[in-house]
C-alpha cells in the first residue's frame, strides 16, 4: 500500500508540474466560460428580424406585444387548426396561442414553431404576458383597495398577490405537419456539456496513461520499477495518478469558470438586477398608478427584456438538479476513466511505441466516438430504446448517461447503469493487468489480437 | 553455504520452454556468472528470481528458506533493459526509486547524498536526466542499484554502454560490494570479465543447465593436457622425437622460432614431453595450453546443442 502511494504521487506530481498542465488550466476555463458567454451574447444580441403571428383567444394581450427591433407581431383572427396549416406557407418565425380560459386568468401559451424558438423570443413574450396579467391583478387590486379603505395597505401583500407565473410551452412542428413537444433548452446544453466533457476527459486522460506506460516502456525503466513493486500496483497507481491529475484540472477548471463567467455577466447585465428584476418591475408598475408619478419610460422596460434573457438562463440553471448531477457527473466520469484508463493501460503496454497503438485503440475508442455521434439523437429521445440500451453498456454510457441526465432518468435505470459500469470496471481491470503484466517486458515484438487473447489465458 | 538455490524451475511461454528444470545454487559471497548463448533463458530466470514472473514449477530458495515476497528487498537487480524517466530529475528519482526499494524518505535522502558524494555526482542532482550522458546515467542506474544494500545483486550484461574507464570503475565497484559481503549475479556475453571476475558459473543452453560449478574447476576439466612449445637449433622431424602415443596438433614458425602444440596422454607427465625433447633442441618457452571460458562456451554450446548433458 505504501508503495502504490509512493507511485500515486510520482505520477500526480510529475503531470500537474509540467507546463502543458498549466497551460490547459488556462485554457480550459477561456474556452468553457466563452461557451458559456458566446450564446447568452448571442440570445441577447439577435438582430435578425422576426415575425411573431399572436392568436389571442382571451382578447387581453391585444395590441400588448409592442414590436422591438428585431421582433415583429401581427395579431391574427383565425382558429388555431388552420393557422396552424397554413403556418409552414405563413413564413412567420412562430405562432403564439394564448388559449381561452373560463374562469381564471390565463398563465399558459403554446408557441409554435418549425425549429427552436430563441429564448430571447420566449422571454420576451412571457415577459409581456407576465406584465399583462400583473397590472391586471394589480388594478383590480387598487380598486378592490379604493373601496375598501379601513384596512391599512401592506405592499408586501399586494405585491405577493400580483405576482405571477407564465408558462409557453414550445411545440415544433415538423416538415410532416407533425407537432413534437420541443425539448428544453437548458436540458440539452447541460447534456450536451457533460457528454462532452467526459468524453474529452476520458480520452485526454485515458491516452496520458497510455502514454505513460509507453514512456516506461521505451524509456525501458519498466523493469527496474517492477522488480520493487506489482505490475498491478504500478498499472493501478498511473491509472490512479493520472485520474486524480483530471479530478485536480476538473475542479479548477469549476472554479476558473466560474469566476470568469460570474465577472462577465455581471458586467455585460448590470449590478444587482438579476434577482430584483421582477419585484422592481411590479413596484414600478405600481408606482404608475399612483397619480402623483409620472410613467415609466419605454426605453428602460426594452432594456429589461434583454436581461431578462440572462436571467432566463440562470434561472433555468437554478432549476437544475445540480448535486444529482454532479454526483453523477463525478461517477461517470471516475469509472468510465478507470475502464477506460485500464483498458489505455493494456494497449500501452502491449506495444512498443504510439505509432503501433491504433489497430487496438479503435475497438475502444470506437464506442466513446459513437455515444458522441449518436448524442444528437439522444438529445431528441432522451428515454428512448436506443438511448437506454447506450447507456447501459458500459462503454457507452458515462457519455450517454451524462446526456440523459438532465432530462430526467428514473432511478433504477441510473442504478443499474452504475452497477454496470461497475462490474465493467472489475472486468476490464483484471483484463488489463494480464496484458499489462506480460506486455511490459515484451520488447520489438509486433502483437497481434490473437497475441492478447494468449496473454490473458496465461 | 548457499545464499540462493533454484531447484527444478520450470517456465513455459506459449509453445516454448524458457527453463526446463533448471537447478541453480549461488553460494554466499561469491560472484557467479549466468551464461548462455541469447534466449537460453538466462533473463527469464533472473526474473523469476527477482519475482517479477513466477515459475511454472520448482522452487527457490533464499538463505535456506523458501523465497518471500520481502526478499526483494534483500535484492538490487540492474536489468539489461533499463533506463530512466527522462523528464524526472536525476535527485528526484533516485529518491522515489529508492523509496520503492523500501527505504524510508530520510535513509534514502541519506544514503544518496553519501554516494552522489563518493562518485562526484553531486552536481547532477537536480538535472534532468536527459540532460546527462549515458555513461552518466548508467552510474547513477548502478546506484540505485546497490542503494538499499542487497544481500544478492543481480547485473544483468552490466558492461555494456560503458566506456572502459567506466567499465573498470564498474568493475571495481562490483569486487568492492562482494567484499562487503554481497553475493553477485552476473548475466553476460563478455567471457573475458567472466574471466577475471567470476567464482562459479552456470551455462545455459536451450532452457537447460549445461555446465555447472567453480570455474578453476571447469577449466581443469576441460583442458586437454595440450602444451605449447617453442625452440630453435633443430630442424629434424619433431615427430621422430617424440613417443607414439603423443600427439602433434600444429606446428608453425614465428621468426626464427619453430612452434608446436603438442597433446601428450592422460597418463603421461610434462616432464615427459620436456625429456623427449632435450636432447635435440633449444627449448624457448613451454606453457601449458589452459582453454579460455570463451573456447569452453563455444565448445559446450556448439557440441551440446542437440543433446544436453547435464555436468556436475
Amino acid at each position: 500500500m505504501h508503495k502504490i502511494i509512493l507511485i500515486i504521487k510520482r505520477e500526480y506530481l510529475t503531470r500537474v508540474r509540467k507546463k502543458s498542465f498549466l497551460v490547459m488550466t488556462i485554457l480550459g476555463p477561456l474556452l468553457m466560460a466563452a461557451i458559456v458567454i458566446v450564446p447568452i451574447y448571442l440570445a441577447t444580441k439577435g438582430n435578425e428580424l422576426k415575425t411573431v403571428a399572436v392568436i389571442d383567444q382571451t382578447g387581453i394581450f391585444f395590441e400588448k406585444f409592442k414590436d422591438t427591433d428585431n421582433i415583429k407581431f401581427h395579431y391574427m383572427v383565425s382558429d388555431i387548426g388552420s393557422a396552424k396549416a397554413n403556418f409552414r406557407k405563413s413564413g412567420d418565425y412562430a405562432l403564439l396561442f394564448i388559449p381561452k380560459t373560463e374562469v381564471s386568468i390565463p398563465t399558459n401559451a403554446i408557441l409554435y414553431a418549425e425549429s427552436n424558438v430563441s429564448i430571447n423570443i420566449k422571454s420576451y413574450i412571457r415577459n409581456v404576458m407576465t406584465k399583462q396579467i400583473e397590472d391586471m391583478k394589480l388594478e383590480a387590486k387598487l380598486k378592490e383597495l379604493q373601496t375598501d379603505k379601513e384596512h391599512p395597505v401592506n405592499v408586501e401583500d399586494i405585491l405577493r398577490s400580483v405576482k405571477t407565473i407564465i408558462d409557453v410551452n414550445t411545440i415544433k412542428i415538423t416538415d410532416e405537419g407533425k407537432e413534437e413537444k420541443s425539448y428544453t433548452e437548458i436540458s440539452m446544453v447541460l447534456g450536451t456539456f457533460a457528454g462532452i466533457l467526459i468524453y474529452f476527459f476520458i480520452f485526454m486522460f485515458g491516452s496520458q496513461v497510455m502514454r505513460g506506460v509507453i514512456e516506461e516502456k521505451t524509456n525501458r525503466i519498466i523493469e527496474v520499477i517492477i522488480s520493487s513493486v506489482k505490475p498491478f500496483e504500478l498499472m493501478m497507481g498511473k491509472i490512479v495518478g493520472v485520474g486524480m491529475v483530471g479530478l485536480t484540472q476538473f475542479l479548477l477548471w469549476v472554479v476558473l469558470t466560474f469566476g470568469i463567467v460570474t465577472v462577465v455577466t455581471s458586467t455585460f447585465t448590470g449590478k444587482g438586477t438579476n434577482k430584483h428584476t421582477a419585484e422592481q418591475s411590479i413596484l414600478q408598475n405600481a408606482v404608475k398608478y399612483n397619480p402623483d408619478n409620472l410613467p415609466i419610460s419605454e426605453s428602460t422596460s426594452e432594456k429589461k427584456v434583454q436581461n431578462e434573457g440572462v436571467n432566463q438562463i440562470f434561472e433555468a440553471l437554478n432549476s437544475v438538479n445540480f448535486p444529482v448531477m454532479i454526483g453523477a457527473f463525478m461517477f461517470f466520469f471516475l469509472f468510465g476513466y478507470l475502464m477506460y484508463g485500464a483498458l489505455f493501460a493494456a494497449i500501452g503496454g502491449a506495444v512498443d511505441s504510439e505509432a503501433d497503438t491504433q489497430q487496438f485503440m479503435l475497438p475502444i475508442t470506437m464506442p466513446l466516438i459513437l455515444s458522441i455521434v449518436m448524442m444528437q439523437f439522444f438529445i431528441q429521445d432522451p428515454s428512448g430504446q436506443i438511448a437506454f440500451w447506450f447507456s447501459m453498456f458500459p462503454l457507452t454510457s458515462p457519455v450517454t448517461m451524462m446526456i440523459r441526465i438532465p432530462f430526467g432518468v428514473p432511478y433504477w435505470q441510473v442504478a443499474l447503469s452504475m452497477g454496470l459500469l461497475i462490474l465493467a470496471f472489475l472486468g476490464t481491470t483484471w483484463m488489463a493487468a494480464k496484458i499489462y503484466r506480460t506486455g511490459i517486458l515484451m520488447y520489438g515484438k509486433k502483437v497481434s489480437y490473437k497475441e492478447l487473447w494468449k496473454w490473458l489465458r496465461y | 553455504m548457499e545464499l540462493f538455490s533454484a531447484l527444478n524451475i520450470s517456465k513455459q511461454f506459449s509453445g516454448h520452454k524458457a527453463l526446463d528444470k533448471v537447478n541453480i545454487a549461488i553460494p554466499e559471497g561469491s560472484i557467479f556468472g549466468l551464461l548462455g548463448p541469447n534466449g537460453a533463458g538466462k533473463t527469464t530466470f533472473i526474473r523469476i528470481i527477482n519475482q517479477i514472473i513466477a515459475p511454472d514449477e520448482g522452487q527457490l530458495f533464499y538463505n535456506g528458506r523458501e523465497l518471500k515476497p520481502n526478499d526483494i528487498y534483500n535484492i538490487g537487480y540492474l536489468p539489461e533493459e533499463r533506463g530512466l524517466y527522462k523528464k524526472m530529475t536525476v535527485g528526484e528519482q533516485a529518491m522515489y526509486l529508492a523509496q520503492l526499494k523500501g527505504l524510508s524518505k530520510q535513509e534514502a535522502h541519506k544514503r544518496l547524498i553519501h554516494w552522489f558524494e563518493k562518485f562526484e555526482m553531486k552536481s547532477w542532482w537536480n538535472k534532468k536526466v536527459e540532460e546527462l550522458s549515458k555513461g552518466m546515467q548508467q552510474k547513477v542506474q548502478f546506484l540505485i542499484t546497490i542503494i538499499h544494500e542487497p544481500k544478492l545483486l543481480i547485473f544483468d550484461e552490466p558492461f555494456s554502454g560503458f566506456d572502459p574507464i567506466n567499465a573498470s570503475m564498474l568493475k571495481d565497484e562490483i569486487i568492492a560490494q562482494k567484499d562487503k559481503g554481497a553475493t553477485v549475479i552476473f548475466s553476460t556475453h563478455n567471457m573475458a570479465s567472466v574471466e577475471e571476475l567470476c567464482d562459479h558459473i552456470s551455462l545455459i543452453n536451450n532452457a537447460r543447465v549445461v555446465l555447472d560449478g567453480p570455474v578453476r574447476d571447469i577449466k581443469k576439466t576441460y583442458k586437454t593436457n595440450t602444451f605449447e612449445i617453442a625452440y630453435n637449433s633443430y630442424q629434424g622431424s619433431l615427430e621422430s622425437l617424440l613417443p607414439s602415443a603423443f600427439k602433434i596438433i600444429k606446428e608453425w614458425n614465428d621468426h626464427e622460432l619453430r612452434m608446436a602444440s603438442v597433446q601428450i596422454p592422460d597418463d603421461a607427465t610434462p616432464n615427459q614431453l620436456i625429456s623427449a625433447l632435450l636432447p635435440a633442441v633449444i627449448l624457448r618457452s613451454f606453457i601449458e595450453l589452459i582453454p579460455s571460458m570463451n573456447d569452453i562456451f563455444i565448445q559446450v554450446v556448439t557440441e551440446k546443442k542437440s543433446e544436453p548433458i547435464l555436468q556436475q
